[in-house]
């Protein structure tokens, strides 16, 4: 942990120090994420994120639209894990509702979620090779979410921002050919997954700039909420789909990726082997998809009862919380998510201080930031 | 012996046709015209060819096709970069110094083009036939970080000044590998000049005749002339997911585009000195005793072997930045420092004893 | 001595690391088959889409220019950042005389779309789909804001 007399305020700083504003833009924040950081010579002695850049107030528009339509406004919050996210948002109403959706519309969910977090954990695998200076990588992670993106253009009618679910259930039954599509991306994934090893994990360049590079200790992780990869990279077990399973993840068989070093190489590892546990996921499910309803009978108009609800979900970056306050009309009264990326964003202080330029770059690319998704 | 093709008694007759005509004087000063405009055609010329290659070679290296749109096969797309380059506005920040700002990147390139002069075409074509020209070459090659680092500091933007004392920390340790790589090949060779080292590989390139130790040299060579350009994955003067572009970061339009060329021909004149020393210049390819072939090779005109092996280090050079992420500065200088170095350091006693002994062929 | 041992299996260690990525790259150089872009512009014709695919709305007119919407407004709630707009006029029914409240125009601003399908899945009528069409680029703003009822279009007989 930092010390409080250590984090000063970078408004009065000397004029000596040698100040470095990253971003807002930036190639490696992805995004508009502005840090303002301390440098003695190459390294790093001081990190201060402002954020802000590309706040759009979700939570506010949310409370003035219906119960059905404001979950289509939060898959702009973490756009690369879309799906979880409006899942996260229709779980809640459909708690509110006290409604149980059918089995069928459970299945699609998980294996859109599943393939949701492949295409995130593809999209980041590309990123992160462009961030440490390799270009290949990107093209290759791009090829095989392409495949992914494909499958969704024809089952959901959008590539990114899906809008496949809606209070009940899912919006559309899958298409005719979903199953045969996906069986043949996972007959290509697996067969170009040891791509991915070979040009990057195994990489001697790679491995220096990970291993042992932003270290976070389990305590650290905890008292400052980090979840998903990045906590699972510090041997701290926070998969919300095995401790506090949803829409029928306790009837799937998949282990939770821990690893224990807790440094950059270990996050890596992390989401390399989550993508095998989630084609592990698709696998069970994809010939398993109960026939029956795809979405449960709704009223026209929504109504939540008086009372608070709260669902979590595991989106691909963490542990993604929607909080709903209803006062028993059509809307909202107050909404409020906790979203992965803001409580993984305020680790990186923790971890880069103390690293080089490099070290700051390779340690953004191992928290898989999503801009959006901590401004909202 | 005569070489099938010798270009000495085309430059003599211009060298008299000239003394014919006008003072000695006069002549040199024609004739140095003259070989200036051939070098700024030449380096046009390939700068053009290794954008049009690197983008290529880039694409293809990642399933795609790569530029296809300006001209047959995306040819010209080099050219209307350049166009668009030259239409840009040359653009100066305010708070910039404004003349080292505009000098900064005419030092670049001009030290890259005076990286010429000793290099060997073919027979006889040779702007200078310098008795030190691996000494000069890596005198020469030196003074282009002062060029970088005028443009770093010129720029007064932080990112660029943190590029440019990278690309200074760089540049100055990783000349000291490629410098005793290069001797190991002048120890063997007897003689620093490039037109005697290529003459003493008539018998096979240094590369084989040199045993286990050329090729270590070699290796060495290449990647420390690969940390000299700022090439990837040592592009740490660059860096653009560190420092958005590094020492480059504020020029714009035809002074961007004098970096980017004095990149590329630089790297030229690398491979060109790694083909001439090791790989055998402008030597045609022999194997032992088999004449019949070797005479058929005798055929190919000498500067299609020396811009054959050239293109094929650049292509190596290239291969090596699609393929590999960045090193961290630290790890960058303890690459150079403790297994470059050390390994050079020893790999040149071996050569030398290997000279002593009169291993080598 | 023990360190000699490392420190030269660590420099072929990491040649052979090394040359394992560049084999990857260098299979693909050789191989331009396995190319996979897509030439955009050019395969226009061939280009498929998913028949759900989201492109923008329309409203279907039958060669008699005629449109089913009622104007129910079900799709103007249903949207979530008020992207459909719809202005009515009174019209004289031709076999009843009776004046009737009809659609005057359906204001469409492509512009404030997030493409969420929820109007369609609202209308009772099937007035409105999704087409194909996704090349909305425009040079004037105002381009963005359509009017998806054809001038002089008429509801269809039998939809109420």
């Amino acid at each position: 942990m930092i010390d409080k007399e250590e984090i000063e305020d970078l408004t009065q700083a000397h004029e000596e120090d040698f100040i470095l504003n990253v971003g807002p833009q930036h190639p490696s924040t992805h995004g508009v994420l502005r840090l303002k950081i301390k440098l003695q010579g190459e390294t790093v002695t001081h990190i201060e994120p402002h954020l802000g850049y590309i706040h759009r107030s979700i939570e506010k528009m949310c409370e003035a639209s219906s119960y059905r339509n404001f979950i289509y406004l939060t898959s702009r919050m973490d756009y690369l894990s879309a799906h979880m996210n409006n899942q996260a948002c229709a779980m809640v109403v459909e708690k509110g509702l006290q409604l149980e959706i059918p089995k069928r519309a459970k299945v699609i969910r998980i294996l859109m979620s599943e393939l949701t977090r492949l295409a995130s954990h593809q999209l980041w695998w590309a990123c992160t090779g462009l961030d440490l200076g390799a270009t290949t990588p990107f093209f290759v992670g791009f090829r095989d979410r392409e495949v992914i993106l494909d499958i969704f253009d024809e089952t959901c009618g959008s590539r990114l921002t899906m809008d496949y679910n809606v209070p009940g259930g899912i919006m559309f039954d899958i298409h005719p050919n979903f199953q045969k599509n996906v069986h043949a991306f996972l007959k290509g994934f697996k067969k170009n997954l040891p791509e991915y090893h070979q040009l990057l994990t195994g990489n001697v360049i790679f491995q220096n700039r990970t291993k042992g590079v932003g270290y976070l200790s389990p305590e650290d992780t905890i008292s400052f909420g980090c979840s998903g990869p990045t906590a699972r990279g510090s041997g701290v077990s926070c998969d919300i789909r095995k401790w506090q399973p949803y829409d029928g993840y306790e009837d799937v068989q998949f282990n939770e990726v821990l690893e224990t070093a807790g440094d950059c190489y270990a996050r890596y590892l992390v989401r390399m082997r989550e993508m095998e546990e989630s084609v592990k996921i698709i696998e069970q499910l994809i010939d398993n998809i109960p026939e029956g309803d795809f979405q449960a009978k709704t009223k026209a108009v929504l109504k939540l009862p008086k009372g608070e609800f709260y669902s979590r979900v595991e989106t691909a970056r963490g542990e993604l919380g929607v909080y709903l306050v209803s006062d028993g009309t059509s809307k909202p009264y107050r909404m409020k998510f906790r979203s992965p990326n803001f409580s993984n964003l305020s680790a990186l202080r923790e971890i880069a201080v103390g690293g080089k330029i490099g070290d700051l770059v390779a340690n953004m690319a191992m928290l898989d930031l999503v801009i959006p998704d901590i401004d909202r | 012996m005569k070489y099938i093709y010798d270009f000495s008694f085309l430059t003599s007759k211009i060298h008299n046709w000239f003394l014919a005509h006008c003072s000695s004087g006069w002549t040199i000063l024609w004739e140095m015209v003259i070989v200036g405009l051939c070098a700024i055609t030449l380096f046009v010329v390939l700068g053009l060819i290794f954008v049009y290659m690197e983008r290529k070679v880039a694409a293809f290296m990642q399933f795609r096709l790569g530029p296809n749109r300006v001209g047959p096969k995306g040819t010209l797309q080099a050219v209307a970069d350049t166009v668009k380059l030259l239409m840009k506005e040359g653009f100066t920040p305010q708070a910039a110094d404004m003349f080292l700002f505009n000098l900064a990147p005419f030092i670049v390139l001009s030290v890259s083009m005076l990286a010429l002069a000793p290099l060997p075409f073919a027979k006889g074509l040779q702007i200078y036939d310098i008795n030190i020209g691996v000494f000069y070459i890596s005198a020469v090659s030196s003074i282009s970080v002062i060029g970088i680092l005028i443009a770093g500091w010129a720029s007064n933007n932080k990112y660029s000044l943190l590029g440019a004392m990278r690309s200074g920390a760089q540049i100055v340790s990783y000349e000291l590998s490629a410098g005793l790589s290069v001797i190991a090949i002048v120890a063997f060779a007897g003689s620093m000049s490039l037109s005697d080292i290529v003459e003493s590989q008539r018998t096979g390139w240094w590369i084989f005749k040199g045993h286990i130790p050329a090729v270590i040299a070699f290796v060495i060579f290449i990647i420390a002339g690969t940390a000299e350009l700022n090439r990837a994955p040592f592009d740490m003067a660059e860096a653009e997911s560190e420092l958005t572009g590094g020492f480059h970061t504020e020029y714009t339009g035809m002074r961007f585009a004098m970096f980017f060329l004095a990149e590329y021909v630089n790297m030229f004149v690398v491979c060109a000195i790694g083909a001439t020393l090791f790989l055998g210049g402008w030597m045609p390819l022999h194997f032992g005793n088999l004449s019949g072939f070797n005479h058929i090779m005798d055929y190919v005109p000498p500067f299609v072997w020396f811009f054959g092996k050239t293109f094929f280090l650049v292509w190596v050079i290239m291969w090596f930045r699609w393929t590999f992420p960045r090193l961290r500065i630290d790890q960058l200088l303890t690459l150079e420092w403790k297994y470059l170095m050390p390994i050079s350091l020893v790999n040149m006693i071996i050569v030398a004893f290997v000279v002593i002994m009169k291993w080598h062929f | 001595m023990k360190f000699l041992i490392e420190y030269i299996g660590t420099i072929f260690k990491s040649l052979g690391s090394l040359w394992n990525g560049m084999r990857l790259t260098l299979y693909y150089f050789f191989h331009p088959k396995e190319i996979h872009t897509q030439q955009y512009p050019d395969n226009r014709d061939t280009l498929t889409l998913g028949e759900r695919f989201r492109g923008e709305v329309v409203m279907p007119h039958d060669e008699n220019n005629e449109h089913k919407c009622t104007g129910c407004t079900s799709c103007e709630l249903a949207c979530p950042n008020g992207t459909i707009k719809i202005l009515y006029k009174n019209v004289v029914d031709e076999t009843t005389g009776k004046k009737k409240k009809a659609i005057d125009e359906f204001v469409y601003h492509l512009g404030m779309c997030t493409f969420c399908n929820l109007c369609i899945i609202a209308c009772p009528t099937d007035a409105i789909k999704m087409s194909h069409d996704f090349e909305h680029s425009t040079f004037d703003r105002k381009s963005l804001t359509k009017i998806l009822n054809k001038p002089g279009s008429k509801l269809m007989k039998g939809v109420e």
